[in-house]
């Protein structure tokens, strides 16, 4: 609801000359952040088509001639695609671990009363400031005593396990606004806790899955340290340490960097734009409630 | 919350419960312990994962932290406190803790003032709101190994994009050695970072912004609240949790810093860029003296416990009951 310049209160929207004057400056301002933005990726993938040497010669402007072969080498190159493989095969099976132990953990604190309840979420909640790197050293020292380094699961049992936190808090909160007497209905009809936790609450919660599982897997997806320290074989490298590496092996061949940088760009920003809606939802969730 | 797996549920009031003989009496003490046992085994593979995984490392960190030890076998070489009086007298580490607050301190004066203007901006009704919002935000998606590599070849000296803006522009002069020169180093992270994760920022803001009923500033309007004074003493006030919460984010993103520098500067040049992650990386797995870089852990680990309870002590008590919830690398 706005006031007219007569004073009488109208709903809607203003006036459609008022708010084109009135926005004007808004727009140049959200224009020039998004170009600060987006120039960073746009420079990277034009420059993607050059040649180094094109790149030096003209380092702002269009590719001329365009070069696709920095593109389609990498794409043809077996070493990207394996990477591609182990960053999907990690952030799932991250995922699936973390969001299962995580669903019973958070069920059994919304819905049951027990001693030591609150002893133990507390532990969890603290687990939240935990800085990972605290904790990196003792941790590979201890993969590398249980012969997990340059194992997948070196990676995956570590960050489950350190995404706990987030994730039980998150389903928690959701399991405890689904209501008391579905519960009583569901045990009148004969289920048992672990009948109602399968047939009845995670159905339900299917939303509040997604949300916990799009941050899990942007979690692992990204992370860097951890699989850096365990794989030293290239074998199960993934994204952000290729990414990296590449870097260093081909420090000279800036166009070529450049390609590899934007390619590796694409699976996230592709998930980004599939499940916006759930990542924003969980941040701004797992941010602000208790 | 109500729950029929409480276990005294039927012996509520409205039932009638026969005097209890020693048999019943049994019978509910084995029917508790029966439910404690249901409740905690529910617990039992979070708890095993979470305690080998994270728990059980921060012990040993804290262990290890009181010898010198190059991490193979077991630390026997006990020094007592003598790692913790070294890590206080060594420049670099203190150099860590000063960059440390500086990061905060940028974080908080620009970053997020930065991060509300545009969630303000973008609160109104606007053509290509989506787009804007979604444009800022997707650099948080990247990792950070993917936004350190880019910006290190953006900003590299002379060849880089920013230096051929600049002398394109006619100010090649203003141009230089970004993340090569000790007096710039600081300062072009603290840009990367803005870059990455002032849109996680903008996210939190919309989202509390969104839920400020409008009649509130609707009822200003009406009163005569200029645009400046509806957003000093409506939305401000009404934003403050919200606030509270990425400020916090904020400064436990600062404390932890590890990815970003390593990737672009691996703490140089000559430290100057060095966070009290990056320094105990080098000690623990290049140096192998990992029981100094226990100590560094135990310090970091000892700032972001005490920063938290004192937040969530003297800040956060009137928006939270209970917990504190942080995302992990929620952002610098």
């Amino acid at each position: 609801m706005t006031l007219t310049r007569t004073g009488r209160p109208t709903t809607g929207r203003p006036h459609k000359g008022a708010t084109r004057t009135r926005t004007l400056p808004v727009h140049a301002v959200l224009v020039v952040v998004g170009a600060v933005m987006a120039v960073p990726v746009l420079y990277a993938l034009l420059s993607g088509f050059k040649s180094t040497d094109q790149l030096s010669r003209n380092p702002i402007g269009l590719p001329d001639p365009w070069v696709t072969s920095n593109y389609t080498g990498i794409l043809g190159s077996g070493s990207f695609w394996r990477m591609v493989g182990s960053s999907t095969f990690i952030a799932v099976a991250t995922t699936v671990l973390v969001v299962a132990v995580s669903a019973l953990a958070a069920f059994s604190f919304a819905r049951f009363a027990f001693r030591g309840r609150e002893v133990l979420f507390t532990l969890f909640t603290v687990g939240l400031m935990f800085p990972f790197a605290v904790a990196v050293l003792p941790l590979f020292l201890l993969l590398r005593s249980m012969d997990l380094l340059d194992n997948p699961l070196g990676v995956i049992l570590p960050q489950a396990a350190f995404g706990l936190p987030v994730t039980i808090v998150i389903l928690r909160g959701f399991f405890r606004q689904i209501p008391g007497e579905l519960e009583e209905a569901a045990t009148l009809d004969g289920c048992g806790p672990f009948g109602f936790f399968w047939r009845v609450l995670l159905p339900m919660a299917r939303p509040a899955l997604g949300t916990v599982s799009v941050l899990a897997v942007v979690g692992s997806w990204n992370n860097f340290l951890l699989p850096l320290l365990v794989f030293n074989e290239p074998k199960w490298w993934t994204i952000p340490v290729g990414v990296q590496q590449f870097q260093g092996q081909y420090a000279s061949d800036t166009a070529r960097v450049f390609a590899y940088l934007v390619l590796a760009m694409v699976p996230a920003l592709a998930f980004y734009a599939v499940a916006e809606r759930q990542l924003v939802g969980g941040l701004t969730t797992g941010a602000t409630k208790g | 919350m109500t729950s029929t797996f409480l276990p005294d549920k039927r012996s509520g009031p409205g039932v009638v419960v026969p005097p209890p003989p020693a048999t019943v009496a049994r019978g509910r003490a084995r029917r508790r312990a029966l439910h404690w046992l249901t409740a905690v085994s529910f617990q039992l593979p979070a708890l095993v994962l979470f305690g080998v995984l994270v728990l059980l490392p921060l012990l040993f960190a804290v262990y290890a932290a009181f010898f010198r030890w190059g991490g193979f076998g077991m630390p026997s070489d006990y020094t007592g406190v003598d790692n913790f009086t070294r890590l206080f007298q060594d420049p670099v580490f203190l150099g860590d803790l000063w960059r440390c607050l500086v990061l905060v301190v940028l974080s908080l004066a620009l970053q997020l003032p930065f991060a509300l203007a545009m969630a303000v901006l973008l609160n109104q009704r606007l053509r290509g709101r989506a787009v804007y919002r979604m444009l800022f935000f997707a650099p948080y998606v990247l990792s950070e190994a993917i936004t350190g590599v880019l910006f290190s070849m953006l900003f590299a000296p002379d060849d880089g994009l920013a230096d051929h803006l600049l002398s394109d522009i006619g100010l090649g002069s203003l141009g230089g050695k970004w993340f090569s020169d000790p007096s710039t180093v600081m300062a072009t992270l603290f840009l990367v970072m803005m870059w990455k994760y002032f849109g996680f920022h903008m996210m939190l803001y919309l989202a509390g912004l969104q839920s400020i009923p409008a009649e509130l500033t609707e009822a200003a309007l009406i009163d005569g609240a200029g645009p400046w004074q509806r957003f000093r003493s409506v939305t401000l006030p009404l934003l403050a949790p919200t606030l509270r919460i990425s400020a916090f984010l904020s400064v436990i993103g600062s404390i932890q810093l590890f990815d970003l520098v390593w990737v672009v500067t691996t703490g140089g040049p000559d430290h100057h860029s060095e966070t009290m992650a990056v320094t105990m990386f080098q000690y623990g797995f290049k140096r192998y003296q990992v029981g100094y870089a226990s100590a560094i852990s135990v310090v970091m680990f000892g700032i972001s416990l005490v920063f938290a309870l004192a937040y969530q002590r003297f800040v956060l008590r009137r928006d939270l009951e209970g917990a504190t919830t942080t995302m992990r690398g929620g952002g610098a």
